[in-house]
Order: structure tokens, then sequence, then C-alpha cells
């Protein structure tokens, strides 16, 4: 049976990128016919000589007229024993807004670097971004490899620059493969142009990726989305009084008659079943939704957490967490926002602003205001608690949004706990969030 | 305390006797297969919607996405009914099994239908037929009019990323204004799992719970959970005339070309729209099976094989998403 993982592709400008994401779709043949004949019309009417394959993926009027890429685009393609989904992530425009939307649900990173030119400050920051979302895997694309005469000197020189880059930033699983976007060496199949090389081909490193950690091993977390109760409407008379909390599983692995606690209420009960409409499960784990049945008549609702008894989370008012400004208008301490946290969402006023991080240096500096595409770190009080656990800890229940109150846009992508202490000083645990 | 006992129950849409040769939990230890992820999401996506808004509504044409969309639907609030109506933008050019099956499908699972007409707007006045006597792009002022009158703050439609290029860049929810215009270029980011529904009186949002199938994970989920489509996605003899390379049924809204002939074929449909510009595939798949190999082995993305709408322009979706198209 066929996996799912997801992908992000990050870049700077003329990296190739968009050529990189054509030949992958092209090579693994998921281009049809009727798109390729597009491109190359389009080439043809450009007056280039071969088909463009970074017009496969530039899709909106404006992107075509002014040649750049101006949005996140979702590209799908396939293997055998896997299905990708890849987030294609601009690198000029926007680079951190669209990076860090791309890498917030990526089991990977694909981030490309020119041969001829090394680590850019740009390739820096994408591994740093890459780092704070805590993307399990990071491949790095040595491209244009063709162009520096697939020299095994360059290779590793970058290979090393990417390295010393990768454990400074605690980035558990950085890989390099050279490549030609262009040409197609080492994307699809082995070249034989770099015979130096023993490793695997890029789609070969992305087919062989575990797809997620074992939930097994994580404590399990439920989110409540929606209380079922059919009462009369029930389509079958059996489940008139049928009380069911319906949620996906956000972390680990839960079974009939496993211990739970409800939060942020502090209930005890036990799980009396795992259902779905196929039927009835002895366990389940993320990510899959289900409806959970608890043995008490407890008060349970949307925005409230299931979770493992022995190991469960703290509800906090006080949140100190990391965040990507993503908006025009700048964030000052004292402003009000709405925090959306798993499936609750809560008034909340910024406190104070503890410092911006400056991506080069992975340092935190003094700022009064965060701008759009800073990344800070910031004090937060809510109106009322949430469940939230350091990001570090676990990506869905440690991740939450700011939104704007008043006209309803998305204002940040925020991050619970220090998760700038694992960027500086991975040695370190980072600081728990105070109650 | 109280515990309350309970049996597994049929699942919606299948028999209760019929076990699934391949079941969906094939994933291996902890590990969802590619289509159990996606069913989850969508799942997730259909009850964040249901819980934070007021009134949802689902597009249903009797297509196979939006017969996939209505079936997880089922599923993601079993035992419980589906919790919102569902809306028909009836372009009055309809292939008559797809509103048997629609009218069929309503009545089994006890659903509100709303249908709104383009023939109404066409009698009245608001809307005039084109000259090419296809009526998919005049379906948006009735959609958004249906979106207003009954005060639907979120519309559930089928489309996927894969479809088209325009539609490679729309969010999971995605904001229409108060005229329902997309605006591309000033969309919410959307993070992790966090869906950001939010708008002001008048706005809506649509949401595609499908936004990250293939139409190949449509029909492999199709076949996993035998779900029953209308017979014309299959295989079967139709009487067909060849318009601009693809095959068009004889019919009231499409009449054969002077000079051209009428020959039967055996074609299936890859998509399901206005009859008069939804063009047929010669096909042997007369079940599900088949129609996943030939989808597996095409060299052509269904809307370039199916729709002469969408052959228009470059940027023919992008337009029509923009003044408010599904």
């Amino acid at each position: 049976m066929s996996t799912l993982l997801r992908l992000a592709t990050a870049g700077s400008v003329d990296d190739g990128k968009s050529t990189l994401v054509g030949r992958l779709l092209y090579d693994s043949k998921s281009v049809l016919t009727d798109q390729l004949d597009a491109v190359e019309r389009v080439s043809r009417n450009r007056g280039l000589d071969v088909a463009d394959l970074a017009l496969l993926t530039d899709g909106l009027r404006a992107e075509r007229e002014q040649g750049i890429t101006i949005d996140v685009a979702y590209r799908y393609f396939a293997t055998a024993n896997r299905s990708f989904i890849l987030a294609d992530c601009p690198g000029h425009v926007q680079y951190t807004r669209n990076t860090v939307t791309g890498a917030s649900t990526a089991d990977a990173v694909v981030l490309l670097v020119d041969a001829r030119k090394g680590l850019l400050e740009q390739t820096s920051r994408h591994l740093a971004v890459a780092s704070l979302l805590r993307v399990p895997h990071v491949i790095v694309a040595v491209n244009k490899i063709d162009l520096v005469g697939y020299d095994h000197s360059v290779f590793a020189a970058v290979s090393a620059q990417v390295e010393h880059a990768a454990r400074a930033l605690g980035l558990p699983d950085v890989r390099t493969v050279p490549v030609s976007a262009l040409i197609g060496d080492n994307i699809v199949d082995r070249s034989n142009r770099t015979s130096w090389y023993d490793g695997p081909s890029l789609l070969e490193l992305l087919e062989q990726l575990p797809s997620a950690e074992d939930p097994a091993k994580e404590a399990f977390r439920f989110p409540v989305q929606v209380v079922i109760r059919p009462q009369a409407a029930a389509h079958d008379e059996a489940y008139r009084d049928y009380r069911g909390y319906a949620g996906q599983i956000a972390a680990g692995l839960v079974k009939v008659g496993d211990p739970v606690v409800v939060l942020p209420s502090g209930t005890s009960t036990r799980i009396a079943g795992i259902d779905t409409a196929d039927g009835e499960l002895a366990e389940a784990f993320a990510p899959q939704s289900v409806t959970i049945r608890l043995t008490d008549d407890v008060d349970v609702a949307r925005g409230d957490l299931v979770a493992a008894a022995q190991d469960a989370p703290v509800p906090t008012q006080d949140i100190e967490g990391t965040i990507c400004w993503l908006a025009e208008r700048e964030l000052r301490p004292g402003q009000r926002v709405l925090l959306k946290h798993t499936t609750r969402t809560v008034q909340a006023v910024v406190r104070d602003i503890v410092g911006r991080l400056d991506l080069d240096s992975a340092e935190l500096g003094a700022a009064e205001s965060l701008g759009l595409n800073d990344i800070g770190r910031v004090r937060l009080r809510l109106a009322s608690p949430v469940v939230a656990e350091p990001y570090l800890t676990s990506r869905r229940t440690g991740a939450f949004l700011l939104i704007d109150a008043h006209d309803g846009n998305t204002l940040a992508a925020g991050m619970v706990g220090d998760a700038l202490a694992e960027v500086r000083h991975p040695e370190q645990q980072p600081l728990q969030y105070t109650i | 305390m109280t515990i309350t006992k309970q049996t597994a129950p049929p699942a919606p849409g299948k028999a209760a006797s019929v076990v699934p040769e391949t079941p969906l939990l094939a994933g291996g230890e902890h590990r969802l297969t590619q289509l159990e992820a996606l069913e989850s999401e969508a799942i997730h996506i259909v009850r964040e919607v249901v819980a934070e808004f007021e009134r949802p509504v689902l597009l249903f044409s009797g297509g196979k996405d939006s017969v996939v969309m209505l079936h997880l639907a089922v599923k993601a609030f079993w035992p419980g009914p589906v919790p919102f109506p569902v809306m028909h933008v009836d372009t009055g050019h309809n292939f008559p099994e797809v509103l048997e099956y629609r009218d069929a499908t309503v009545a089994r699972l006890g659903l509100r239908l709303v249908v709104v007409k383009v023939q109404d707007y066409i009698d009245d006045g608001r809307l005039r037929e084109r000259a090419d006597g296809t009526r998919n792009p005049l379906q948006t002022q009735p959609l958004l009019d249906g979106i207003a009158e009954n005060r639907f703050d979120s519309v559930f439609g089928g489309g996927r990323r894969d479809e088209e290029k325009a539609r490679a860049k729309e969010r999971v929810l995605s904001l229409r204004d108060e005229f329902g215009q997309w605006d591309p270029r000033s969309q919410r980011p959307e993070l992790w799992n966090l869906y950001n529904g939010r708008h002001r009186p008048g706005e809506h949002v649509r949401v595609f719970p499908l936004s990250n199938w293939t139409e190949l994970d449509v029909w492999r989920y199709i076949a996993a959970e035998r779900i029953e489509l209308p017979s014309l996605y299959y295989a079967h003899e139709r009487p067909v005339f060849v318009r601009d390379g693809m095959f068009l049924a004889d019919g009231p809204y499409s009449p054969v070309p002077e000079g051209e002939e009428l020959v039967v074929r055996q074609v299936r449909y890859r998509t399901v729209g206005d009859m008069s510009c939804t063009g047929a595939v010669l096909s042997d798949a007369v079940d599900v099976d088949g129609v996943i190999r030939e989808v597996a082995a095409s060299r052509l993305t269904e809307r370039g094989a199916t729709r002469a709408d969408d052959r228009l322009s470059e940027a023919a979706m992008e337009d029509r998403k923009r003044e408010g198209y599904f």
C-alpha cells in the first residue's frame, strides 16, 4: 500500500527551484500531455528553444505576466510506493511567510543550493526556519552540478557548509544530493556523471524517508472538534442515546480502556469505545479521525483536549512563544488578538515582545515591535486557559495562530515555548512556559 | 457511571454484510496509507467547518468529486445525520442519469436539496444564453445568489488542486468577498491544520476538503469504499459526434452540427458538467477497476480531455474563479 509524504521546497532566486519541481513532475510522469503541450506552446511564444518547466508551476495570470511565483502552490506526484504532496514555496517574495507555511505541514524540506554559489544567507535562513518548525528531514539539493563540471570537491565543500550549519541549528536529519535539475542528473535516476557520489537519487531518497514518528512513542492527545449526539435523527434506533466526541488524534495512540483526562477541566475518565463509520476500533493513532466514547458522563465540549492520564499537559493562561509575523501591520505590546490553538479560540493580549530573531546569527535581539516576516519571541496573556504544550514536544498541540478579531486575517504563526533555544543551543532543554 | 454498550454499525453507502477485501486500515503498524491519510484530513476539515460556521452547504452535482465529498460528510458525523443541506446549480443541460442519481442520493440520506436553476435566469432575462450554447460559465450568478439568499456562510466544493494551475494555489478554506470574488494575491497563509474561517458579514468561505486528492486518489477511494456513481462514469454505448476532438453526446442541448455524423461509440465520462460542453472519452472501463487502470495510464488531464470551457484560454479557470465560480 502506498504512503503519503508531505514536502516543502525552498530556495533562493534563480537557483532553479521551479525547474527542479518541473523535473520531478516530468520525470515521475506526473505531467500529462495537455499540460506539457501548453508549456511548450508558451515557451515557443516567448522565443525559447526548450520547454521551460518552470511554466508548469506558475499558474496565475500575474505570475506568467511578470515571470515570478507569488504564492505557495501545491503539486502532486507519485511513485509506485509513495504519493507526494509538494508545497512549492517561492523564494524571493515573502519567503519567510511562504516557507513557514510550507514547512508547517512538511515531513521533509527540499532546499535548493546553487553549486556555484554555495550556502547563501537565504539558505541559512531557510535552514533556520526548517529547524524552528521542526521539520523532521531536510534534503539539500546541490543544483547546477553540471555547471561546475561535476566536480566532486565543489559538492564536498557545499556539503561541509551544510553540515556545519545543520549542526549549529540542531537539525536532526540533513542530507545532500548533487543534482542538475535542468539535465536531470540524480533527480530520478542516479547519474553516471557523478561517479564519486554513491548515494541515492533525490527521488529515491524521498521514497525512503520514514513518513512520521511512531505514534506509540508519543503521549495521546485528542482535541475535540464536535460532539456527536444524534438523538432522534440517528441513522438507527440503537444510536438515539449515542454520545461521542469527534476529532483527529493530534499525537500518540489510544486503546479502549485507557485512562484519560479531559482538559482544561481535569476530569478523569476512561475510553469506552473508539468509533468510525466503518466500525469500532480497539486502538487508534495519530493522525486518524475517529469518534471516542468515554465511560463516564462527563462534560466535554469543542475545544477540550482528551489526553493520556499519566502524561497530561497543564492548562495555562500565559504563553511564551516564538511567532512568525505575517501581517503588514506591525505588532506592538498591548495589542489584542485572537489565539487559535487546536480546536479552541480565545482572546489574548500581547504582554511584551521579548525579542526579534536574527536568522543569520540565530540570536535573539531586542525589539520594540515585529514587522512583516519577522520572527520573534512574545509573551501572551489569554482570557481563558488553553492546553498548550511546547512545540518541541508536539507540533500539533504546540502550534497556534494569532488572528485579527476585526477583519479575521491571520496575523502570525506561533510555536509554544522557546523554540529558539533549540536553534541557538541545541544541547539545552527548552524553557517551560509558566502557569 | 454509565457505560454505553454499542456494536459496530453498518457503514454508510455499503451493505452491512460486505467486508471490504482491501480494508482501508492496511498501512502497517501505526501508519496510515495514503488514502487513509487523505480521508482523515478531509473528515477533519468537514468537522471543523461544521463546528465553526453557522450555515454550511455542500455543492452536490452528482459528479464524482461531490459524491466523494458527501460520502466523507456522512462518515464524519456518523451515527448522526449530515448536519447541512446540499445545493445543486442546475445548468438545465443535465444528463438524465445524473439527475436521477442526485435525487436518489438525497432521498436515501434524508438531505435537504436546494436547487438554483440557470434556466430561470435565462427565462426572466437576468442571464443571456451564450453564442456557443455552453452554460457552465453562466452558473456563477445563480450560485452566488443561492449562497446569499440562503445566507450560507461556508460552501463545500469538490475542487482539487491537481485539476488546474489556478486551483493549485487555492487554500483549503478560501475567503470570498461580498461579490463572491477570489483574490489569489491576498490569500491567508494556511498553517498546520489550523484553518482560519473568520469572515465578515456578507463574505463567505469556500471549503475544499479534497484539496490534496488527485483524480486517481478519488477513483481508488471510490473503489475502496464501494461508492456508487452515476452510470455514465463507466463505459457504455452512446450515440456521439466529434467536436474539437471530443465526443459529445447527442441531445437537445448539443445538436449534431451540419455535416457531422452521429456514431455509436463505447464511451465514458471523466467529468460531469453541462451536457453541451462535457465530452466523453472512448473507453473499455466498465467498472471501477477498469477506470483506475485507464486513469493511471491516461496522458491527458480530465479537464484537458473533456472540458471545452477550460480550453478557452490559459487562464480560463482563474478568470472564472475570480468572479466567484466553483
